[in-house]
């Protein structure tokens, strides 16, 4: 009798008597747990290197609007008017911001708290975060809600059941409140609609979900302060109700022709009624855009249909590092293999067609196209990706364990004498014909192992080293090889905190507003909201005018200390000097007398001796480089070399007139200047 | 002369037949057909007020309208599971559809009462 590998495998199970389904369960459970757990310790790597703390800068705001939620409860949070931000014009927080976030991690807190675990606020929110424990951003929950929107939706679908699509309308509302990229979710939803429209896949099931969605979703999505009426009057969500009014027309006319026997009288009907529906509809539209009651597409997502707008109209959102489009080596690096399963994926899906599979298909591909566009949205993308992906693999890994099964199973019926089944001679055939086969399906199952696994090692590893760093502690090698922590953010906002008298207004950049106010707990000028575009480019005016000019600026705002970050003595890149020429665009969008060729030597951007007289002389190059003359950063170069920028230095003798410095960080990253007052009039 | 003939004999038959089939429908139906063109109403006659006083507070107008919208919605949507004749429901017991109905109305109006203002 020939020793089958599966013999003692069975006789395990048999001991155990675990039904088929039973084991399957088992391997589902403990795989799905193992990925949990691998999930959450990649994310447990900058706790473990750095500590447990906030990232980023955009984290600092949430940090801080959760801690005030904690303390003084939902309806003080609600009605919060922030007067620490945007001196002197103020934030109505409670109505700018997407609530789901603090909402969540509040919850999360009382919950702890009423199982008597005495966390802290800060603990809970560094490990609710999308990619990284501490990047605590909306992405945390909304990537979550989007698909669970979505799985709830395509159930509602799939059932034709009000319970569900009322399920998917609970979801798409903790969507809205979570991230403004909920209007993916209301494109993509009536475009799927439509698709299935045409296809001529529509059924009552799809009217119950899609309407019952939408109104519910709809009302549900305007309690949200911040989203407000846009539902109704904003041209991004006019696809919806668009879908909405023509799923009505659709199944009326569906009805119709259902209760008319004659279809001539019918053709006649639809006729009438197709035309006055599209007249309506046409009229209805063009009335709302021209009277401009329909507001057009907002620069932030028109600039997804046309990456071009925003480079020529809109300087503030073009400066955004995250809103580049994505480098394609950006795509490897995140993707690695999913990268050619996902074309192996839809080829899966498009051979099996089925409302659910649709929808993958169409979230993959649109996803895919608006993450080439922007780089932030891979991660909206990458739930499909992997979707699809493993569409791919399992499909591929099911046809060759398939033949390797048939394989065993022919040379078992065939080695049992008197099974005389056609089936049996067939497999027996089969088996002559190719004989390697079967190795060739174990090498590939092996091949599809050994790919798979390197694939999580990769990701562990681009976690570990391309997503752990805290941005605000930077980290480099010594001499020696030994670690080197630069924490001067945290040292310049804890000494603002404590050097200077409550009500001091600084100005910076808008980059480190939110970090300022939460840490330094001091009102800020303009901050990372960027909500009002003059605002900033009043300050970056200041910051590019000489000091005369900026100090009338600096007391018309009522302005204590400036900050400034500076990177030429570690060599740290992503300073102000380097952000300048953007302060430059941005100040010169409001104010023409600010102009970027003034800082420019032949289209170049120099701060050396051959640097433009404006350049060598405007307050921020003043600030920055203040006493830096002196300073000597590397053995062999002269003193007042820049090492981010990798040239010496143009203008070594600075004297301020109108200001004093307060405080510089033990690496120089963060100055702080003093504003002096006026000086007495004798 | 004769096609302006044919076409208003043709919107006769038209309108006959339409309304001899509709007479053939059970009469739960009609019910909740009648309560659809109740809210439809409602609802027109909301948007003609709105259209003649103006549209403030607007938050009152929409929650006005999307009721009515929302609920004859909801009431086609119970039709469309309680009818026999839709094959995809059959196993759907009356019962039930109307439970759901009545759930999604009371979310839909407490939502409404939250949003009037």
């Amino acid at each position: 009798m020939p020793i089958l590998p599966n013999m003692p495998v069975l006789d395990l199970v048999k001991s155990f008597k675990l039904k088929t389904k039973q084991q399957e369960l088992l391997i589902r459970v403990s795989i799905l747990c193992l990925v949990y757990v691998l999930a959450f310790i990649t994310r447990l790597f900058s706790v473990l290197r750095y500590e447990s703390m906030i990232h980023e800068f955009d984290p600092y705001f949430n940090y801080r609007t959760t801690l005030y939620l904690t303390q003084n409860g939902f309806y003080d949070f609600w009605n919060w008017f922030d007067y620490e931000s945007w001196y002197p014009l103020g934030r109505i927080v409670g109505g700018t911001l997407y609530p789901g976030l603090m909402v969540t991690a509040a919850l999360i807190y009382r919950i702890l708290h009423f199982l008597r675990f005495a966390v802290h606020i800060r603990e809970v929110c560094v490990l609710t975060a999308p990619s990284v424990a501490g990047s605590y951003d909306n992405e945390g929950v909304a990537i979550f809600a989007l698909l669970f929107t979505f799985y709830l939706f395509v159930k509602a679908v799939n059932t034709g059941s009000l319970a569900w699509s009322l399920a998917s309308a609970f979801g798409y509302f903790y969507m809205v409140s979570a991230w403004g990229g909920y209007v993916f979710i209301i494109n993509l939803i009536p475009l799927y609609v439509l698709v299935l429209l045409i296809t001529g896949r529509y059924s009552m099931r799809l009217y119950v979900a899609y309407n019952c969605m939408y109104v519910l979703g709809m009302l549900l999505a305007m309690q949200i302060r911040f989203v407000g009426f846009q539902h109704v009057q904003s041209g991004e969500h006019m696809a919806a109700m668009g879908v909405f009014f023509l799923l009505q027309v659709f199944y009326f006319l569906d009805w119709v022709k259902h209760m008319l026997s004659d279809t001539k009288l019918f053709q006649a009907f639809l006729r009438i009624t197709v035309t006055c529906a599209v007249a309506v509809g046409a009229i209805a539209l063009g009335l709302g855009m021209l009277s401009g009651y329909i507001s057009p597409w907002t620069g932030r997502f028109y600039s997804l249909l046309d990456p071009t707008y925003a480079k020529d109209h809109i300087p503030i959102i073009a400066s955004v590092s995250e809103h580049q489009p994505t480098a394609w080596s950006s795509f490897m690096f995140d993707f690695h293999i999913l990268l050619f399963l996902f074309p192996a994926g839809l080829y899966f899906c498009f051979k099996r067609l089925s409302d659910a599979t649709i929808f993958i298909v169409m979230y993959g591909l649109t996803s895919m196209y608006f993450a080439g566009v922007m780089v932030r949205l891979i991660l909206v993308a990458t739930p499909a990706v992997c979707l699809v992906s493993a569409i791919a693999v399992s499909a591929t890994v099911k046809n060759l364990t398939v033949l390797l099964r048939s394989k065993n199973k022919g040379v078992q019926t065939g080695s049992t004498k008197g099974s005389s089944s056609s089936k049996a001679s067939s497999k027996a055939l089969l088996d002559q014909s190719q004989p390697f086969q079967k190795n060739g399906a174990i090498a590939l199952l092996f091949g599809a192992f050994y790919l798979l696994s390197k694939y999580a090692t990769h990701c562990t590893w681009v976690t570990s080293e391309a997503y752990s760093s805290p941005s605000i502690v930077l980290a480099a090698r010594g001499a020696h090889g030994s670690r080197v922590i630069f924490d001067d953010y945290r040292e310049a906002y804890f000494w603002l905190r404590q050097n200077t008298p409550p009500d001091a207004k600084v100005m910076s950049w808008w980059d480190y507003g939110y970090q300022i106010t939460a840490m330094g707990n001091r009102t800020v000028i303009v901050d990372n909201n960027t909500w009002n575009n003059t605002h900033i480019a009043t300050v970056g005016r200041a910051m590019s005018s000489y000091e005369d000019e900026a100090i009338e600026i600096m007391r018309s705002l009522d302005v204590d200390y400036v900050l400034v970050v500076f990177g030429g003595v570690t060599g740290y890149s992503s300073d102000d000097i380097n952000k300048f020429l953007w302060m430059v665009r941005i100040g010169g969008g409001v104010f023409p007398v600010i102009k970027e060729p003034d800082y420019l030597v032949n289209g170049e951007y120099r701060v050396d001796k051959g640097a433009a007289p404006k350049m060598l002389n405007c307050l921020m190059y003043k600030l920055c480089y203040y006493r830096f003359g002196e300073m000597l950063t590397e053995y062999g170069k002269p003193p007042g070399y820049d090492r981010a920028r990798g040239v010496e230095i143009g203008n070594k003798d600075i004297k301020l007139e109108h200001l004093e410095e307060a405080f510089t960080t033990s690496n120089w990253i963060v100055r702080i200047y003093k504003v002096k007052p006026p000086n007495n009039r004798w | 002369m004769a096609r302006e003939k044919s076409s208003k004999d043709n919107a006769q038959a038209l309108f006959h037949s339409l309304r001899s089939a509709y007479a053939a429908t059970p009469v739960n139906l009609k019910i909740i057909d009648l309560y659809v063109g109740f809210a439809v109403f409602t609802a027109l006659i909301q948007v003609v007020y709105m259209a003649s006083v103006g549209s403030f507070p607007f938050n009152s107008f929409l929650s006005g309208v999307l009721s009515c919208v929302g609920t004859a919605v909801l009431a086609v949507c119970l039709r469309i599971q309680v009818n026999k004749e839709n094959k995809e429901f059959k196993d759907l017991p009356p019962e039930r559809a109307f439970a759901d109905f009545v759930l999604c109305n009371l979310v839909l109006h407490l939502v409404i009462m939250n949003f009037l203002g």
